[in-house]
């Protein structure tokens, strides 16, 4: 895979994509918004809420590991606290996911070729790009900084090691990304 | 699903203040905690962005989440303190928020 980095220019950040990274990139996206998705249909039946036009969230963590890892507990003691607080404060980190994943995918071109990404546009990005390395980082049991994990490297003709490849593209896109925001904008 | 627990109810702030006990004034924080897949890079980027932190402030609560494993990053009142880590955890930061009792 070819990686062209991403470099501002004037107001926009601008990158290119192989129409096969691209491809991968919507595909990944799309599955992270599915995650969520099913998530957000564990919504209870609440007379509160229905009462009240509150939304509310589910009180307990995901069951799926990679998807608690995107929705985590808001205290690490107390899980009566962390209960109440998820219920109330979960649907805004959803909603704010999936607009992430939502803006990455309205200005990727599915056949790839250049972008050209206001600063909100690219901070969206940063946002889902991590989402989807977070759910990676659970997948391939990513557990070292540096180390690649034993599993994905033990084959190195296996769907784990590409996955591990795909993450290591991923998380260079995103230190890209990175790069080009923090460069000096239009004075 | 149909009880909430009581202290996560929205109250009204006049009440809630007059209501609240010794141990309920003290302030909250907002601890990040390290994980193996968040850049650096990214994590600097989010406390400068989101958190308002001066660079190099962002930078130096970046490596004490790196190699001390968790920073506090933000103070306040409680609910301020899960308003930051809901807007972290939207970037995908893994935060909590605790009692700085």
């Amino acid at each position: 895979m070819i990686v062209r980095l991403f470099s501002r220019r004037d107001d926009r950040i601008e990158g290119a994509f192989e129409p096969a990274e691209a491809q991968m990139l919507l595909d990944l996206v799309g599955q992270v918004r599915t995650l969520l998705a099913h998530r957000r249909d564990e919504v209870p039946s609440d007379p509160l809420a229905e009462l009240t036009g509150l939304t509310v969230g589910p009180s307990t963590a995901p069951a799926d590991p990679a998807v608690a890892r995107l929705l985590p507990d808001l205290h690490r003691e107390d899980p009566r606290l962390s209960a109440g607080m998820r219920m109330l404060r979960e649907p805004e980190v959803l909603a704010a996911k999936d607009d992430a994943a939502v803006a990455l995918i309205r200005s990727l071109p599915m056949v790839g070729g250049h972008v050209r990404l206001t600063e909100a546009t690219a901070r969206s990005w940063l946002v889902a790009l991590n989402d989807v390395r977070l759910v990676f980082g659970v997948r391939l049991d990513i557990t070292d900084d540096v180390e690649p994990p034993a599993a994905a490297t033990a084959d190195r003709d296996g769907p784990e090691y590409a996955m591990y490849l795909t993450y290591r593209w991923l998380s260079t896109v995103q230190e890209s990304l990175i790069d080009a925001l923090a460069e000096e904008g239009p004075a | 699903m149909t009880s909430v627990p009581g202290e996560t109810l929205p109250v009204a702030g006049s009440d809630a203040r007059a209501a609240a006990v010794t141990s309920e004034d003290a302030p909250w924080v907002t601890i990040v905690w390290n994980d193996p897949v968040n850049l650096m890079s990214y994590v600097t980027y989010v406390f400068e962005t989101l958190l308002g932190h001066p660079r190099p402030t962002a930078h130096k609560l970046m490596l004490d989440v790196h190699q001390k494993g968790r920073a506090t990053v933000a103070g306040g009142s409680r609910d301020e303190m899960e308003s930051v880590a809901t807007q972290l955890h939207a970037a995908g930061l893994w935060a909590t928020i605790a009692q700085d009792r």
